[in-house]
């Protein structure tokens, strides 16, 4: 089946406000008898509950911390971009629009991404009047910075705390939408279920963190801005909360999962250190900027720098393979981050890594220290620094520091249409959720600009579009699809319980996370693929028949939680095999080994793959059908990259 | 360095308690083999680790972002707001911290307006009431004037977002004897009151904020610093000065 889109007809520079202006309003008096499920708080759930409520509408938002301020959102360092040309180096809409579906690997919808592009002034527009405290110039106007190798300046910034100061503002103006009572917040509260009436979504059911309680809610409308599910690898640079379980249920219930094989890896993380580790932290992209990557030339080098009897400074600049910069002379160290860490595992696969696992390269600064002097190395990366000596207790300023890819974000999701509607009817995706504007392959400091962008400035439209342009029947938590919804929801949390296997849900977890690093990291090819299918069916299986999930239904249950997430996660972690095994071609971040030129570099294959793949689901023990969206680029024609 | 670090053996006495209602107690754990490269919350995970696999349950703790700016984990480590490190959070703290054959005390924050949920879990939706209360500017969706139509001094927007980038994670309150939000709220009332976008509702926002934290059950600040002391952020006390000035100037202007 080849899906639909639904974009509209016309010219892609007024499309947006075309439809605007074609989409159904809702009068301010109607707005009030319509309720919204928002799950997730984070940029996209903050934004979209907060802008409904304030149009009038009744909004019930979820999330498990314990303040939707906690959201992950708040994570993100490095910056947000804007088509606003304030620094007038040449930047428009149509560049920034350009940017992202090329950077996409063509692999993303052009009409949304212009959409974005178009909105992403307003985004700055909103958050300067909440308050939030860019970086200013001297002059009192707003700064900008370069990022991720682009070569105009449109990224704004708050320090490095960017996703934190941008999630605040939104937090803040959900919080206000809370303190007038037409949002109700529900903390600690998971979204475990899905439920449709009539083909269409009208509720969920959760489970309260706190007391175990099931409970069903009742909506008009549900929006899924739910984030990313990179913890399926367990080892990532996401919280520890964060997964798939809510977007996964809606899967369950019909919704199509869109690309899932699309994950981003990170360059600059700091490397694995041991068996206990439990999550990974990443650098930022910026410190590319003036560090350099390097891997000894000689194997005795590396032996000896393993084993503690010369350090990076031992070894003569003759010797040290500057492994990016002979490769690629024209981008250096700024290649983009999916070349950067391929590059790193190349390296470390040759047996070149600097760390006693083998898995990790240098970053080097100390020309940098040399050239621009100790002071403006600090003040440049001064706080990155030191997160860097907290972790590790080395010094980027005396020694180099290591760094190795690991998984960071992920541009697969739910399928949804220009509208932000998934297939089912009433089912909402936003932000990191959705699969829709990164394509294959995400650019820097355009994830904190889709969240916004999503909940601010498109669900509000197209949800009131859909709710004046459909009649809405009322519904009710006694309804017997409730009911089945929320029974559910219980066997599978008593069917956890009553396992009493052996092994802990962590164990399963690491077990999951290696194969899906192993298999479906930064390189995959057929045969792989095909063990991983079949792998994570068998340790699904296994997790089914020998997990230990201690602890009581009706309470508080820290280790059921994690068990739920972890059985979803298998699902999706086998679904990812399949879509990564269909698509036999290298794309962005997803380098298919079959599939490369003859300099080892990723190789489209646009005849046979420009399309979003979007998988059906049919049982547990079925295989998914995958159904096929064209994509057209009219505007962005498809090119090979190249560095070189 | 190997990736194993030192390997340490700690005791660790940690506060357990069921509920709200329930009494709580000391229970004693013996670590053994604690790698110093791994982080306390790794540290306990281990400790989770080896009573599930006991059947027992596992202490609850917060934890989420494990990079230090979620501002979900707490803990009072040896009678210190997120342990021994100045300006970490408790998720960034590390092993090297300790040594070997050391005792540690691990309990959850301590204030009324903060009640314990489970173990070393407290409840801190006080501090959400705090910013409902006029944590915010009053702007709507898509109504907002262009961002470079209001210039601010760099010095202010530095100063500002050193106050907005508190975690709200409640380690000021855990620190002061007389269990005080004011390090907490007057950093919010703080960056708004430093931009021109929060000017409009100034007087309102220091009023009804303070008004709040009091309702709340927090305590009065009496100049002690351990808030600034204990803040994995460095927030400075010097934005509790200004929001006794922000008050004060509210108080006599306002009409209400």
């Amino acid at each position: 089946m080849k899906l639909n889109g639904n974009v509209p007809e016309g010219d892609l520079k007024t499309l947006w406000e075309q439809h605007k202006f074609n989409m159904k309003l809702v009068n301010p008096a109607n707005r009030r008898k319509f309720k919204a499920i928002v799950v997730g708080s984070g940029l996209a759930g903050s934004s979209a509950a907060a802008s409904l409520a304030e149009m009038g509408y009744n909004v019930d938002c979820f999330c498990i911390q314990d303040s939707p301020r906690r959201a992950h959102s708040i994570a993100a360092q490095g910056g947000i971009n804007s088509s606003k040309s304030y620094p007038n180096d040449g930047d428009s809409i149509y560049r920034l629009f350009y940017d992202t579906v090329k950077g996409g690997d063509y692999r993303a919808r052009e009409a949304n991404v212009h959409r974005l592009a178009e909105v992403s002034g307003n985004i700055i527009n909103q958050c300067v009047a909440q308050g939030v405290p860019f970086a200013r110039e001297y002059s009192g106007y707003l700064a900008n910075r370069s990022f991720g190798g682009a070569q105009v300046s449109r990224t704004f910034y708050a320090k490095g705390q960017t996703g934190q100061q941008l999630l605040l503002g939104a937090y803040s103006a959900l919080s206000r939408q809370i303190k007038s009572g037409q949002v109700t917040m529900h903390t600690r509260t998971e979204m475990l279920d899905l439920v449709m009436v009539e083909g269409k979504a009208k509720g969920i059911i959760t489970r309260n963190l706190h007391t175990g309680s099931i409970d069903r809610h009742a909506a008009d409308v549900v929006l899924l801005c739910t984030g990313g599910y990179g913890n399926v690898f367990f080892l990532s640079t996401n919280a520890m909360g964060s997964n798939v379980t809510a977007a996964w249920r809606a899967h369950k219930r019909g919704a199509y999962f869109a690309n899932p094989c699309y994950t981003q890896i990170h360059p600059t993380c700091i490397p694995v250190h041991g068996e206990n580790q439990s999550k990974l932290t990443l650098m930022s992209e910026s410190l590319r900027n003036d560090g350099r990557v390097w891997v000894p030339r000689k194997k005795e080098d590396v032996a000896a720098i393993r084993k503690g009897t010369k350090t990076a400074k031992d070894i003569a600049d003759a010797d040290r393979y500057y492994y990016l910069e002979e490769r690629y002379p024209a981008f250096g160290n700024l290649v983009p981050r999916d070349v950067a860490s391929r590059g790193a595992k190349l390296e470390c696969d040759n047996g070149l890594g600097v760390n006693d696992t083998g898995e990790a390269v240098f970053l080097d600064f100390s020309a940098a220290i040399e050239r621009d002097g100790y002071e403006a190395i600090k003040a440049r990366y001064g706080n990155l620094f030191d997160m860097y000596q907290c972790i590790t207790a080395d010094s980027p300023y005396d020694v180099p520091m290591k760094i190795y890819p690991a998984i960071h974000y992920t541009m697969g999701g739910l399928w949804v249409d220009y509208n932000l509607m998934s297939n089912l009817d009433g089912l909402f995706v936003l932000g990191e959720a959705n699969f829709s504007d990164h394509g294959a392959n995400r650019l820097g400091a355009s994830a904190l600009m889709q969240g916004l962008s999503d909940g601010y400035f498109v669900a509000p439209y197209t949800v009131s579009n859909y709710l004046g342009s459909n009649k809405q029947e009322t519904v009710s938590t006694d309804m017997p699809e409730f009911e089945a919804a929320e029974n559910a929801v219980k066997e599978t949390n008593q069917k956890l319980l009553d396992i009493n296997g052996k092994q802990s849900v962590d164990d399963i977890h690491k077990r999951l996370g290696k194969m899906m690093w192993e298999y479906c990291g930064m390189a995959r090819d057929k045969n792989g693929l095909e063990k991983l299918v079949k792998d994570t069916s068998e340790l699904r299986k296994e997790f089914w028949s020998d997990v230990s999930v201690v602890g009581e239904n009706a309470d508080l249950n820290i280790t059921l939680e994690k068990a739920g997430r972890v059985a979803d996660f298998l699902e999706l972690g086998e679904l990812m095999g399949r879509d990564a095994l269909a698509r036999e071609e290298s794309c962005g971040g997803h380098f298919r080994e079959e599939s490369q030129t003859e300099d080892n570099e990723a190789k489209r294959d646009d005849e046979n793959f420009q399309h979003v793949a979007a998988w059906e689901f049919k049982g547990v023990d079925n295989e998914p059908e995958r159904h096929i969206e064209e994509l057209e680029f009219k505007h962005c024609i498809p090119s090979q990259r190249s560095y070189k | 360095m190997s990736s194993n670090g030192t390997l340490l053996n700690l005791t660790l006495k940690i506060w357990r308690q069921k509920s709200r209602s329930e009494k709580g107690y000391i229970e004693t754990h013996e670590m053994k083999g604690i790698s110093t490269e791994i982080s306390f919350l790794e540290m306990l995970d281990t400790l989770n680790d080896k009573l599930e696999r006991s059947g027992k349950a596992p202490v609850v703790f917060d934890h989420d972002c494990r990079e230090g700016i979620c501002g979900m984990c707490s803990l009072f480590i040896n009678g210190q707001p997120h342990g021994p490190a100045k300006a970490t959070t408790t998720c960034q703290l590390h092993m090297r911290e300790f040594s070997d054959g050391q005792t540690i005390f691990i309990e959850p924050w301590r204030s009324a307006a903060f009640p314990v949920v489970r173990d070393l879990r407290v409840d801190r939706s006080s501090f959400d009431r705090i910013i409902q209360s006029g944590g915010y500017t009053s702007i709507k969706t898509g109504s907002a004037p262009d961002a470079h139509a209001i210039p601010v001094p760099k010095e202010n927007a530095d100063l500002a977002m050193d106050a907005a980038t508190c975690i709200g994670c409640g380690a000021c309150v855990a620190a002061c004897k007389n269990a005080s939000a004011s390090l907490f709220t007057s950093a919010k009332v703080s960056q708004l009151a430093l931009l021109p976008q929060g000017q409009v509702e100034r007087t309102e926002r220091a009023l009804n904020m303070v008004a709040q934290m009091d309702e709340e059950g927090f305590g009065h600040c009496t100049n002690e610093s351990e808030c600034e002391a204990a803040c994995p952020k460095e927030i400075s006390v010097e934005n509790i000065a200004r929001m006794n000035r922000e008050y004060l100037r509210a108080s006599a202007i306002s009409r209400k």
